[in-house]
C-alpha cells in the first residue's frame, strides 16, 4: 500500500505538484493523466525519490519514504522501478548490461565495478529479457535497438530490480502505435503476473481507459478526478484538457467545430 | 520484494549464455589486445629513453642541495630587512609579471579565435569532404606539436626581441591544441537539431551557427579558460628565449646563480597562476553550471 500525504514540490514560486493525498493498494495499475505541465512527471519522480518533495510524505507498507538517506534509500529506488519516456539506457553498453544494471543497488560494489556478475544476475537479467522475446539481442549495442525494443530493456531493467512498484513516466510517448501496444501490454502482465503496482503517466485518455483500472486526473498540480476509468465523463475530461480534449480521445462528441478549429489552427501556427 | 522474473531453469538458459559469451568474446579480446600493447609501449619507451630510476635517486641529493641553496637567509628579528633584500626587485619583477599575464592572455584570445573558425572544419560529423577534414587535422596537428618554444625562438629570430614573438608562438600552439579539443566536443553533438537546421533549407555556415554553436559554447569556454591557465605558465618561460615576460629575468638568475632571486620569481609566478587557478576555476564552473537541473 502506498499512500501519499499532503504532497508538495515548489520550483520557485510554482507549485508543480501541491498538496497531493493519494492510497495506491498493493497490485494497482493506476493511470496517472493530464496535459503536460500538470506535474505528472515531478509527482512520480517524487515517489522514486529522484525529486525531494518541498512538503507533505509517502508511505509504503506503513514505511515514511521521504525520510529515507542512503543505503536504505538506494534500496527503495530500486524497490520503485522507474520506466522513462526516453528509455535512459546506456547506448553505449550492451543490452544485458543495461538490464543488469537493475541490480546495482543489491551487487557488492568489486563486482558491479569490475563488471563481474554473479551467475544469479545474470540469469535473472536474461530471464526477463526473453520474457520480451529479446534475449537474442543480448550482445548488442543499446543505441542499435529500436525505441520499442530500447523501452521493452528497459522494462526489463526495471523488472530485474525485483521491484513492488513501477513508475512509468509516459512509456510510449516516443512509441509508434505497434509498439504503444506492445510496451502497455508489457506492462500489464507484470501487473497481472506478478501483482506489482504500475503508476502510469499517459498522455492519451483512451490508451488509459483500455488498460487502466484506475485513474488519477491532474490539472496544475492538483488531483482533480480520481476514480474508475467509467467515471471520467466527457465533462470531466474536457475540464482536464480543455482543447485538448479532440486530441487524447477519440470522442464522437468531440467535432471539430467550426469556432474551436480556428483558434487551434491559430495555436499551432 | 516482489517476484518480478520468472527465472528460466539453467538448461534453459545455457545456451542464450553461451550466445552472448560468444559475442562479447571478441570486444573482450580488443581490450585485452589494446592493454598489452599500452604495457609493452610503456616498457620499451623506458627502455630507448633511457630512463633509469637508480640515476634519479643517486643523485636526489644534488637536487636538494640545489634548493636548499635558494632558500633565503630569514631571521625573526630582522624580518621585515631579509625579506626587502630577498624582493629587492619587486616593482621590476610585477611588472615583468604582467607582461608575462597579457601574452598569455593575448595567445589564449587569438589561438582561441582561430581554433574556434577551424575545429568545425575538422568534424567528420559536420564536413562530408575527406580532403578539408584532413587538411584542417593535419594544420591543427602541426600547430601544436612544434613546441611553444621553437616557434618563439624562430619569431624572435624574424621579428627581433620582445613580447611580440611569444604572443604570435602562444596564438600557433593554442589555436592547435584547442582546436583538436573543440573539434571532439563538436564531434559529441547531439545531431538532431542540425537536421532540423538543414531540413529548414539552411546553408552550411548557418547550419552551424544555430544548430552546433549553442551546444558547444559552454564547453569551448571551459576549455579556453584551462588553456589560458596553461599559456600563463607556458609565458612564463618565453623569456628564456628573449620572447618576453618574467622568464627573462629568472634563466639570467639561474644562469648567473643569483640563488635567493631564482626562489622569489619562482614563487611570484607559482602565486600568479594559483590565481588564475582560482579565479578561472570559479568561472568554468559557473559556465559549466548553467543549464544543469534534469
Ligand atoms: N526541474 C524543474 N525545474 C523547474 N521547473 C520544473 C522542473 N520540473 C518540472 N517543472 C515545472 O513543474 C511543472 C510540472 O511539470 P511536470 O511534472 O514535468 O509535468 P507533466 O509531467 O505533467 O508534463 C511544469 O510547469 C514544469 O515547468
Ligand atoms: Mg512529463
Amino acid at each position: 500500500m502506498l499512500v501519499i500525504e499532503g504532497l508538495t514540490r515548489r520550483f520557485g514560486d510554482k507549485e508543480a505538484v501541491s498538496n497531493v493525498d493519494l492510497q495506491i493498494g498493493a497490485g494497482a495499475f493506476v493511470g496517472v493523466i493530464g496535459r503536460s505541465g500538470a506535474g505528472k512527471s515531478t509527482l512520480l519522480r517524487m515517489i522514486n525519490r529522484l525529486q525531494d518533495p518541498s512538503s507533505g510524505r509517502i508511505l509504503h507498507d506503513g514505511r515514511d519514504v521521504t525520510a529515507l538517506s542512503g543505503r536504505a534509500l538506494r534500496a527503495w529506488r530500486a524497490e520503485a522501478a522507474m520506466i522513462f519516456q526516453q528509455f535512459n539506457l546506456v547506448g553505449r553498453l550492451d543490452v544485458l548490461t543495461n538490464v543488469l544494471m537493475g541490480r546495482l543497488a543489491t551487487a557488492p560494489a568489486w563486482r558491479a565495478l569490475t563488471k563481474s556478475w554473479s551467475a544469479e544476475d545474470r540469469a535473472i537479467a536474461l530471464s526477463a529479457l526473453d520474457q520480451f522475446d529479446i534475449a537474442s539481442l543480448a550482445a548488442q549495442r543499446a543505441d542499435s535497438l529500436s525505441g520499442g525494443q530500447q523501452q521493452r530493456v528497459a522494462i526489463a531493467r526495471a523488472l530485474a530490480q525485483e521491484p513492488a512498484l513501477i513508475l512509468a513516466d509516459e512509456p510510449i510517448a516516443s512509441l509508434d502505435p505497434r509498439n504503444t501496444r506492445i510496451v502497455m501490454d508489457a506492462l500489464l502482465r507484470i501487473n497481472k503476473h506478478f501483482g506489482i503496482t504500475v503508476l502510469c503517466n499517459l498522455h492519451s485518455l483512451d490508451l488509459a481507459r483500455t488498460y487502466c483500472d484506475r485513474l488519477v486526473g491532474m490539472a496544475q498540480g492538483r488531483v482533480v478526478f480520481d476514480g474508475a476509468p467509467a467515471a471520467l465523463t466527457e465533462q470531466v475530461a474536457h475540464d482536464l484538457y480543455g482543447l485538448e480534449a479532440g486530441e487524447v480521445m477519440d470522442l464522437p462528441a468531440a467535432k471539430p467545430a467550426y469556432g474551436d478549429a480556428i483558434p487551434q489552427a491559430a495555436a499551432l501556427a | 520484494m516482489a517476484h518480478a522474473v520468472t527465472r528460466l531453469p539453467d538448461a534453459q538458459l545455457a545456451p542464450m549464455l553461451a550466445a552472448y559469451e560468444a559475442a562479447v568474446r571478441e570486444r573482450r579480446r580488443h581490450s585485452f589486445i589494446a592493454a598489452a600493447v599500452v604495457t609493452v609501449c610503456i616498457a620499451l619507451a623506458a627502455w630507448m629513453g633511457e630512463v633509469k630510476p637508480g640515476v634519479l635517486f643517486a643523485n636526489a641529493g644534488r637536487l636538494t642541495t640545489y634548493f636548499a641553496s635558494i632558500v633565503p637567509t630569514l631571521r625573526w628579528d630582522s624580518l621585515g630587512a631579509d625579506l626587502a633584500e630577498w624582493y629587492w626587485n619587486l616593482d621590476h619583477w610585477l611588472k615583468l609579471l604582467l607582461d608575462t599575464i597579457l601574452i598569455a592572455y593575448l595567445g589564449t584570445l587569438i589561438g582561441g579565435i582561430g581554433a574556434f573558425f577551424l575545429c568545425f572544419l575538422a568534424c567528420a560529423n559536420l564536413v562530408r569532404s575527406r580532403i578539408i577534414r584532413l587538411a584542417a587535422r593535419r594544420y591543427l596537428e602541426f600547430c601544436r606539436t612544434v613546441p611553444e618554444l621553437v616557434f618563439a625562438l624562430l619569431f624572435v629570430v624574424a621579428f627581433g626581441l620582445g613580447p611580440m614573438p611569444g604572443v604570435l608562438a602562444l596564438a600557433i600552439h593554442t589555436m592547435g591544441a584547442l582546436g583538436k579539443l573543440f573539434a571532439e566536443v563538436v564531434e559529441n553533438i547531439d545531431m538532431n537539431p542540425v537536421e532540423g537546421a538543414i531540413a529548414a533549407g539552411a546553408s552550411w555556415p548557418k547550419m552551424v551557427r544555430f544548430a552546433v554553436v549553442p551546444q558547444v559554447t559552454s564547453n569551448f569556454a571551459s576549455y579556453g579558460l584551462l588553456r589560458f591557465e596553461i599559456n600563463v605558465r607556458e609565458a612564463s618561460i618565453m623569456g628564456f628565449v628573449g620572447a618576453g615576460g618574467i622568464g627573462q629575468d629568472l634563466v639570467e638568475a639561474i644562469r648567473k646563480f643569483y640563488y635567493s632571486d631564482v626562489s622569489a620569481i619562482l614563487l611570484l609566478i607559482i602565486a600568479a597562476v594559483m590565481i588564475i587557478d582560482l579565479v578561472t576555476e570559479q568561472v568554468r564552473h559557473r559556465l559549466l553550471g548553467v543549464g544543469g537541473g534534469r
